[in-house]
């Protein structure tokens, strides 16, 4: 028997909820298949399972469960069903649960003991939208459940309830909280160094114009592409940059999983991963781009485009900054930065001419590597936009 | 001649009663003092010169006597603005304002009205003691068959007058000790106003403060202090105690969806508790937090300054009260 558990969808995630099951007991499973979906502050996520074998028992819907807590049983070929134990998924999602998701699991108020504090408006809008008002938390005075407490309550189990071609994408609210969580951490932790360079963008744009004039709308290319190839591929050349810093020591990653900084509207941002960047081609790349911007901001990421980064991109794209001077997202130990592509007087060939010419950053932890590596870095992202065509 | 004009509280009062005099040759003015002395609160000073003692008549200290005759002259066709020196005073008179200035057109069928103003100083605040402070208007709105206006502005002050005198039935007008001091601008564009609607003085989000005289400028100071931390305050001056305007108190709250009510009167039985009730009759689904209330403490106004200070409702129990319903933010 083997335990399915909360994973960790980012140093930033201390909590996630369960909303929907996509398996029952007695269902196969096999590594990568999609089980469970998760709801955290990134939205409601597809968690993955990696284990073989046969669903036993599953947690119980919404309840509030740590990082680590047991979500299923799975029984592994050939095993017999168990006897239930202390930390079966049930009794472990009871305990959270009941502390951390009463709208999940009401507690029993007894008439006459506790007298819950509703505000009558709260109490109607409750009634309206088919909410329970005793078991929310109270903001107001007193500690009644006012409006507001109701409304966001409402919009909380709008992901429970709602079917999942619809499901609400994030909270902003939460979005935020994380974000500052993982953001202070990281500059708290993470002795950070920058390095800047212009890259002559020339070439590639060049290649790319040349490209999209020859091909139908949806197979042409935005210029994240090949700024995310480049990447990729001169992390081949410095591995340094590429992995975690765990346990006061670097460790390299196996696979170059680019994590590609998304902003979603309404606010906040997401990094999912784009798996193997270095060996996709460009229009696998500029599918996969699409398809991650489509679910990070509608909802649908994979547990799995949320754990593996091993390095972030952050692209402004045509109506960003010039240069951005990125924060590392923990454990990560560097993020690229990709500034506007911009024309600019640019010495080539001993004369001065308009070039296109991108600004390309980086910030390194400067526990795991120096400047020197972070250089070399910058000179590899150099080279191959010089070079598009091998892309 | 259109730009604001500046004037006192008493200037406007006054204004108000020259205007009237000189418009209407059945108007006079009746009560202690009010001629050879100008007024307890000089509002009509210099009138005696000005109109002579047909029209600005001294009378003995005899409220429920004069008060008579004032209901008596309106009936036979003069428009009397009868003043009586202080609203505690007022209670000599009472027998006459309810059974019958109030009264007698409904007990007539309508064959009779009785158009009849009278004036009174309430309120507190001028170390003037328990028999000269207190605020009995809430009382006076108890009452069908009367009007309650209670101006807490010097607009209110100075056009209030003409609207009661030209109302067929009658009009009790409080005006407040402590404003007759009080300046404010007065729009030359406002010639007249109605005696019926309260007005919204600051708009908000947070929280309503529904309030009359005195307490009017309490609760803009306030609201200013409020807003410095955040939290926006509505605050909607009644202007009648009666008719009393809950549609304009009500759309505020469906606002804020938190009220306070201020009011000078003691708490008990008071004109903040009618609105309270009406709230809870009327809109208590609007609420999103008990209602608040603050009123003077239930003893007769001390003569002490300190202890006066104390029994009034003072900014800081206002902003206190406006605090204890709004959840803080963040």
């Amino acid at each position: 028997m083997a335990d399915f558990t909360m994973p960790s969808l980012g140093a930033d995630m201390e909590t996630g909820k369960v909303v929907e099951w996509l398996v029952k007991p007695g269902d196969r499973v096999k590594p990568g298949d999609v089980v469970a979906v998760v709801e955290t502050h990134k939205g409601a996520i597809d968690v993955e399972c990696f284990l073989d074998g046969v669903i036993d028992e599953l947690a119980p819907l919404g309840a509030e469960l740590p990082v680590g807590a047991v979500l299923a049983m799975v029984r592994r070929a050939g095993e017999a069903p168990a006897e239930p134990k202390a930390s079966h998924p049930a009794a472990v999602a009871k305990v959270v649960g009941a502390a951390a998701a009463p709208a999940a699991a009401p507690p029993v108020v007894l008439p006459g003991l506790t007298r819950v504090k509703v505000s009558p408006a709260a109490r109607q809008r409750a009634a309206a939208l088919g909410i329970e008002a005793d078991v929310l938390r109270g903001s107001g005075a007193d500690g009644a459940v006012t409006l507001a407490d109701v409304e966001q309550a409402a919009s909380r189990s709008a992901a429970l309830s709602t079917p999942r071609t619809a499901r609400r994408g994030f909270d902003p609210a939460l979005m935020r909280q994380a974000i500052a969580a993982a953001m202070a951490r990281s500059k708290r932790e993470i002795p950070h160094y920058y390095l800047s360079a212009t890259v002559d963008f020339g070439a590639a744009q060049a290649w790319l114009d040349d490209h999209n004039a020859t091909h139908e709308p949806l197979e042409r290319l935005l210029p994240a592409t090949l700024l995310l190839k480049a990447c990729a591929k001169a992390l081949t050349e410095v591995p340094q940059l590429n992995g975690f810093w765990r346990d006061d020591a670097f460790q390299p990653a196996a696979a170059i999983h680019i994590g590609w900084a998304i902003s979603l509207r309404g606010g906040g941002l997401v990094a999912p991963a784009i798996h193997d960047a270095d060996r996709k081609t460009l229009p696998e790349l500029m599918a996969a781009l699409r398809d991650l911007v489509q679910r990070a901001r509608a909802g649908g990421l994979r547990s799995s485009e949320l754990t593996d980064p091993t390095l972030t991109v952050t692209s402004l794209g045509e109506r960003g900054a010039e240069s951005v001077f990125g924060v590392i997202y923990p454990p990560q130990v560097a993020i690229v930065g990709f500034g506007r592509v911009v024309v600019r007087p640019w010495v080539c060939g001993g004369a001065v001419l308009p070039r296109p010419v991108v600004a390309v950053t980086l910030a390194a932890d400067h526990r795991a590597s120096d400047g020197h590596v972070g250089g070399q870095l910058l000179a590899a992202i150099d080279r191959a936009l010089q070079d598009p065509a091998t892309l | 001649m259109n730009t604001p004009q500046r004037m006192s509280y008493r200037e406007a009062c006054k204004q108000a009663i020259r205007d009237a005099l000189a418009a209407d040759p059945r108007t006079f003015v009746m009560g202690e003092d009010v001629g050879k002395y100008g007024g307890c609160y000089a509002v009509t000073k210099g009138l005696l010169e000005e109109f002579g003692p047909q029209r600005i008549v001294d009378t003995p200290l005899a409220e429920n006597g004069f008060t008579g005759i004032g209901v008596g002259a309106a009936l036979a066709g003069l428009r009397p603005i009868v003043e009586i020196m202080t609203c505690n005073f007022s209670l000599l008179a009472l027998d006459q304002i309810m059974n019958n200035a109030a009264t007698l057109s409904h007990m007539t069928g309508g064959q009779f009205a009785v158009p009849l103003v009278i004036r009174m100083a309430t309120g507190g605040g001028r170390q003037l003691a328990a028999q000269h402070s207190h605020s009995l208007e809430g009382w006076y709105a108890h009452i069908p068959g009367l009007k309650v206006a209670v101006p807490g502005t010097v607009e209110d002050a100075r056009h209030m007058l003409a609207a009661a005198l030209a109302d067929p039935n009658p009009v009790l007008i409080f005006e407040h000790v402590v404003l007759y001091n009080a300046e404010g601008e007065l729009d030359p564009s406002v010639r007249a106003v109605d005696l019926e609607h309260a007005k919204l003085r600051r708009p908000g989000r947070d929280a309503t403060l529904v309030t009359y005289g005195n307490s009017l400028p309490k609760c803009l100071l306030a609201a200013e202090r409020l807003a410095a931390d955040g939290i926006e305050a509505e605050v909607v001056d009644l202007r009648m105690l009666r008719p009393l305007d809950m549609p304009t108190v009500l759309d505020s709250l469906r606002r804020t969806r938190r009220l306070v009510v201020v009011d000078e009167g003691w708490k008990s039985g008071s004109i903040s508790a009618e609105i309270a009730a009406r709230v809870a009759e009327e809109a208590l689904y609007e609420l999103d937090a008990p209602v608040g209330r603050v009123c003077s403490r239930e003893v007769p106004v001390p003569y002490a300054a300190h202890m006066e200070e104390l029994a009034l409702p003072s900014v800081e129990r206002i902003v206190d009260a406006v605090r204890a319903i709004v959840p803080r933010r963040g």
